[in-house]
């Protein structure tokens, strides 16, 4: 049987469906997760989506920690279970204490939705598991918030542990070091601004986020059979 | 702001105040038998408006052609529909925010687009993408540049966040939009054909339920005191209070109660409130049903206090919707909204038509306060049948033809200054969202896979453009407009899409001057014959008229949505880009039929080069043939079409494509000629695809200029193939020369006309426009 993706939705999620289409297109069963839900039984993996999580009129995710769903959330990861969060995902989920630093506004203070060339720098997560460290993709960015900022301290640590997982090669948003996505200290939180499921489709510019996406489900599938 | 408005006995200019004529009152007093009070005087002056009841433009309208075998729902309604195959319908609808965005440019374009997605939502369709037009003054002055910065701002701040791609749109500067810019929003939709509802209340006793924000004091007047007047100089800092403020997470909540409510069958009629507020949307939706309707305006949720009556009829406090729904239904309703934190209140009841003539009558805590016939306000207000005349001195304009204007010395750097990368603008557009957008912004039209939550399956694709040209209507509005449709079709069939149906947004100027009445009269009849021509119904559209500035009409601007149909989009169509090695072929006359004598080969009347380059305006324009122009653009649509639907060694639509690429049919590229003409259209094509042209047998700079209808520029590796399928088709066709190297070089019979290295036209277009527009 497929893994099975729970994908969260907050009332200002927007890329919800997409991410269910991709996760579907590699093979995972998903299905949608309301923020007031408080349990998240039978789920091998959670994924965070994109979008403005309660209008995001304060910093983007600042509401969105104090949603129900986000108690479970969080015991899913410390149980070790793998989750994601996609652009507002990573924002909520730095804001919820799972991934440190904060995404800030972008430099220029100008959204930008383009494609992005991101290397992977570590495989020691659940989304780059098993991909060569150095792999260019094409992935597009869409954020105003997407530049990643942290003390000093933290980025020695995300740098010395291999946590920082992908880097931009030409950086769109002023994020320090250029970072583009981290992962907890365990490897299976994984926050990142560029948005897989928008390259999950030749038709559409771009199939590079399919490795992404396929090792989040074959963490996924561990779990299950564990 | 004062709130009591003094009753006409008091203050008989009080209907002047509220935009109506002294005639129109005595209009209103014949209806009603009776003087209005100040409550119904303002209903009427709001349903009135000019933005309203298109009391100038309604008889001229008329002679647009709407049918069509694929017709759902034409004009009239919230959004025009046509049936796409595959139990998909789809949805569209134009409109203008000019005036809001002239005096607040960040919230006036951000309520645009919330306008118009609830126009769209209206009819059951879930908002799939956003276009824009946008038209400003040269942004070489701080204002201008304010204005650009606040509209994109807007669009960007609110679209994203409510998650609806901005696929594409149109970007156009000239002096005759420095004191009124225009922005016009385009959103289409689809729907699985069974949940299309239309806005009409039925059923004596069902619920008129309020969704969405709370109403307050922005936006009065917004139809009346604010878009049906021109501006004269300070006066649009004082209209501030009438532009509306826009709130996406609550739209974004809206959109999804609403769709939820419809696929539950909980609702029998639902209307968006937009411009007039309550009072348009329960007289119309009352009207278009042929019953009355209730009110009771205590029980509207109100944003501040202190409110009265015509207050809360007349606010246009965004992000609100009005549902009829059955007593029985109601709980259902409210569970539904509650989930989407949308506040849902009961505001009226739906009452008896009692021959045909259903009453709105407005309540405040019981005891009726005003009360009109419903009809009266959504479908009798005056037509106006205004005085046309061509102007004067247009047969002196039309001979002062620019074709004849002395030949630059230096044809490339006036074509470095024609070129223009709008990335700027859409970069800060979310245009991905859905995973639909098979060809962005920067292509000739938006492709779009026909797929998104709740559509029943489909290999479908749908396209969509909007196009105006300004230039070209000033001088003629009448071939103008029909150009401008020709363009249309043109985008679509580069990317291999059949054009469907058109909408429009017609911005003139005031209509109480008889030239602007002439030109929106040549407008519709230049459109109408065209429409006719090409087989195509017009669905739906917009008039926005008083866009003047102390008294200065702009020129002419009609703004086309046309909508494109793909049978099966498997692949991406080739880009509007060179290749290595590729033939470049001209699909089209390489000069104007009949072209000797005083009738040039290469007309340059009403082009960019002649407008931009030269500063001259007037002229003749080039004619359109349309069987030529129809027979081009069915051959570009089908040679395109072949390669987007091509069955063999490719991915299947749904399933996962890896590979990136062409490889597929006959072309290797494919751009329209249209501003700029063959000059720009050769540079566009090199800087997409990195890769130089070489072009010999130019005539000159008319040539390389002109904006000769009915042209399209390909690349193939196959040029025999390439010219016996045009020759087939009665299409001319002739190889220009080649793609290759890292230079854009065109020659002339005697000497070489432009000569560029591919940096030198990458440095010209690349941030061409950041540059301007972030000028200290």
């Amino acid at each position: 049987m497929s893994a099975r993706i729970g994908v969260v939705v907050f009332p200002g999620t927007n890329c919800e469906h997409d991410t269910v289409l991709a996760f579907e297109r590699v093979g995972a069963a998903a299905s949608l997760v309301w923020h007031t839900d408080e349990r998240l039984d039978g789920f091998d993996a959670l994924v965070l989506p994109g979008g403005f999580a309660h209008g995001d009129y304060l910093r983007p995710g600042a509401i969105a920690r104090f949603s129900p769903v986000m108690g479970a959330v969080a015991r899913f990861a410390a149980g070790g279970g793998p989750v994601l969060g996609i652009c507002n995902g990573f924002q909520v989920l730095t804001e919820a204490g799972l991934l440190p630093g904060a995404l800030v506004k972008n430099r220029g203070l100008r959204f930008v939705c383009a494609p992005a060339r991101v290397r992977v720098d570590s495989d020691r997560s659940v989304l780059t598991a098993r991909i060569e460290p150095g792999t260019e993709l094409q992935i597009p960015v869409n954020h105003y918030s997407g530049s990643y900022v942290c003390d000093a301290r933290t980025l020695a640590e995300l740098r010395d542990a291999g946590r920082v997982v992908l880097r931009y090669v030409e950086n769109p948003n002023g994020s320090v070091d250029d970072i583009a996505g981290i992962t907890s200290p365990e490897g299976n939180v994984v926050g990142l601004m560029p948005h897989p499921e928008r390259a999950s489709d030749a038709l559409v510019g771009s199939a590079d986020g399919l490795p992404l996406l396929r090792a989040m489900v074959a963490a996924a599938a561990a779990v299950r059979a564990a | 702001m004062s709130t009591v408005p003094p009753s006409p006995e008091e203050r008989p200019a009080l209907h002047r105040a509220l935009g109506l004529t002294d005639d129109e009152l005595a209009r209103i007093v014949e209806v009603l038998g009776r003087q209005p009070n100040e409550l119904e005087l303002a209903l009427y002056g709001v349903m009135w408006s000019e933005h309203c009841s298109y009391k100038s433009s309604r008889r001229h309208l008329r002679r647009l052609p709407t049918a069509g075998d694929r017709v759902l729902v034409g004009p009239g309604e919230n959004a025009g529909v046509i049936d796409a195959g595959d139990g998909i319908a789809v949805a569209i609808r134009i409109e203008s925010h000019n005036h809001p965005s002239a005096i607040e440019p960040h919230q006036g374009a951000a309520t645009g687009v919330g306008g118009i997605l609830r126009d769209v939502f209206t009819m059951g369709a879930r908002p799939l993408a956003v276009m824009d037009a946008l038209f400003f003054g040269p942004p070489d002055d701080a204002r201008q540049r304010w204005l650009v910065e606040g509209v994109v701002s807007g669009i960007s701040s609110y679209g994203n966040s409510v998650g609806v791609p901005t696929v594409g749109g149109e970007l156009t500067f000239d002096p005759c939009y420095a004191g009124n810019p225009l922005v016009n929003v385009l959103c289409l939709g689809a729907l699985p054909v069974e949940r299309l509802v239309l806005g009409r209340a039925s059923g004596r006793g069902n619920l008129a339920v309020l969704l969405g924000s709370a109403t307050g004091r922005d936006g009065i007047g917004g139809v009346s005191v604010l878009a049906s007047a021109g501006f004269s100089g300070d006066a649009g800092d004082a209209k501030r209070p009438s532009v509306q403020v826009g709130d996406p997470f609550e739209e974004k909540r809206l959109i999804e109660a609403c769709l939820a409510l419809l696929d539950a069958g909980l609702v029998v009629g639902i209307q968006d409130l937009g411009g007039a507020g309550l009072a348009c949307a329960t007289s119309e939706t009352a009207a278009r049903g042929g019953v009355g309707m209730d009110v009771d305006v205590s029980s509207v949720p109100r944003r501040e206090p202190g409110m009265v009556p015509w207050e809360v009829m007349t606010s246009e406090s965004q992000e609100r919707m009005l549902a009829i729904v059955t007593p029985e239904a109601w709980p259902a309703v409210e569970a539904v909204c509650r989930r989407w934190e949308v506040r849902a209140s009961v505001v009226g009841t739906v009452s008896d038509g009692g021959e045909g003539e259903g009453r709105l009558r407005v309540r405040d805590a019981g005891a009726v306060v005003g009360e009109v016939p419903a009809a009266s306000l959504a479908l009798d207000a005056p037509v106006y049948d205004r005085p046309m005349r061509a102007p004067a001195d247009l047969e002196s304009l039309r001979a002062d033809d620019p074709t004849t204007t002395e030949a630059p010395g230096d044809c490339g750097s006036e074509l470095c200054s024609l070129l223009l990368d709008p990335s700027w603008v859409y970069r800060q557009y979310d245009h991905q969202l859905f995973l639909n957008t098979v060809v962005g912004p920067g292509g000739d039209a938006a492709l779009l896979r026909l797929a998104g939550p709740g559509l029943p399956p489909s290999e479908r694709g749908v396209a969509v453009t909007t196009d105006s040209a300004p230039r070209w209507c000033a001088v003629d509005p009448r071939l103008g407009v029909a150009l401008v449709l020709a363009e249309a079709i043109s985008n679509l069939a580069c990317v291999g899409a059949s054009p469907a149906a058109v909408v429009n947004c017609l911005n003139f100027g005031n209509p109480e001057h008889p030239e602007v009445m002439w030109q929106l009269s040549e407008t519709v009849d230049g459109l109408a014959d065209a429409c006719r021509a090409f087989d195509l119904p017009v669905i739906g559209g917009n008039v926005s008229l008083y866009n003047e500035t102390t008294g200065a009409d702009i020129s002419p601007t009609p703004v086309l949505g046309v909508l494109g149909l793909v049978e099966r989009l498997r692949h991406r169509p080739p880009p509007p880009a060179t290749s290595a090695g590729s033939t470049v072929v001209l699909l089209g006359a390489r000069r104007a039929a009949g072209a000797l004598g005083s009738v040039p080969g290469h007309p340059l009347a009403g082009s960019r080069w002649a407008v931009e380059c030269r500063g001259r305006r007037h002229g003749t324009l080039p004619s359109l043939d349309l069987e030529a122009h129809a027979r081009l653009t069915r051959l570009v649509a089908s040679l395109v079409a072949e390669a987007v639907g091509e069955t063999v060694g490719g991915t299947v639509a749904g399933a996962v494509g890896e590979a990136v690429g062409g490889g597929h049919g006959l072309l290797d590229g494919v751009h329209d000629v249209s501003g700029g003409g063959l000059a720009v259209a050769l540079a566009e094509m090199a800087v997409a695809g990195g890769v130089g042209v070489e072009v010999r047998g130019i005539e000159g700079h008319a040539e390389l200029f002109t904006e000769l209808p009915s042209r399209v520029l390909v690349t193939t590796g196959r040029p025999g193939e390439l010219l016996a399928r045009a020759h087939a088709a009665g299409v001319p066709a002739e190889v220009l020369g080649t793609a290759g190297g890292d230079r854009l070089v065109v020659s002339g019979p005697a000497s070489t006309l432009v000569d560029l290295s591919m940096a030198e036209l990458s440095e010209a277009m690349a941030g061409s426009l950041a540059k301007r527009l972030e000028a200290a």
